[in-house]
């Protein structure tokens, strides 16, 4: 088969969307790691169902949790904003706002990371 | 080219009398249940935020939770989770290069379907049972 690409083309090996394999294995290596915290915080949900303010802050406040949740959550927002940016690419053809949804996606994953943390350290330590 | 020629072509899908198959449900499941999730996800980020907060504040969010609004929401979410953990899973032995003969699809397909009913169902007879 004749290659159509030019050798720079080749030799970066970067493809048509211009950054190589480099999305499709983060979103696969985060895919593995919510296998393992989605199972935790499913089954931690369901064994202390926390009802009531001050049970949800117990829960959270517990070392084993608040490890756990501050790898789910953002571990989580980085798969979701990696899926969004598919999603994205797929049915937003106008390059702007193309370009502008996944960088609003990706400041909103960011923001939505750091808040859960300080709420969580808020609720361990804050008083 | 004649018309004659035109109809003994196969065409396109034609969205009225079009079969969906399992495979294909599955497949645009999977990215509406990880759109509905990132939804949810920024709701789990917000009610956390609320129980850090005032009574008040997060007054709000039990009333909402406990709503028949926000049960349906939440048990919807249920279903979001589990559904794109399995299908999600399906997906990376798919990436290894297994299960992609036809008959392998439909029974991952299949089984992606069930536990994903056993699983959303258990989970919140347990959760009340364990309440």
């Amino acid at each position: 088969m004749t290659d159509l690409r030019s050798p720079v083309a080749r030799v970066r090996g970067l493809g048509s969307a211009k950054s190589g394999t480099h999305h499709w294995w983060h979103q696969r290596v985060s895919a593995v790691a919510l296998i393992l915290l989605v199972t935790w915080f499913v089954v931690s949900l369901i064994l202390n169902a926390p009802a009531g303010q001050a049970n949800v802050r117990a829960w959270v406040s517990s070392p084993v949790t608040m490890v756990m949740l501050i790898m789910t959550i953002p571990f989580g927002l980085w798969h979701a904003a990696l899926g969004m940016q598919v999603v994205i690419e797929d049915y937003v053809h106008s390059e702007g706002m193309k370009i502008g949804l996944i960088l609003l996606i990706k400041c909103l994953a960011v923001l939505a990371a750091v808040s859960a943390v300080v709420a969580m350290l808020r609720m361990a330590f804050g008083g | 080219m004649s018309s004659a020629n035109r109809s003994a072509r196969p065409l396109s899908p034609h969205l009225q009398v079009y079969k969906p198959q399992l495979t294909s449900v599955l497949s645009i499941t999977h990215r509406a249940t990880g759109i509905a999730l990132s939804v949810g996800i920024l709701y789990l980020v917000a009610w956390l935020c609320a129980a850090s907060s005032s009574a008040d504040t997060y007054a709000i969010f039990a009333w909402f939770n406990g709503s028949v609004v926000g049960r349906i929401m939440l048990f919807g979410w249920t279903f979001c989770l589990f559904f794109h953990l399995y299908n999600g899973i399906r997906h990376l032995f798919w990436d290894a290069g297994y299960g992609f003969e036809l008959k392998a699809a439909y029974n991952s397909g299949w089984a992606v379907v069930g536990a994903t009913a056993v699983s959303t169902v258990g989970a919140w007879l347990l959760a009340y049972a364990v309440r």
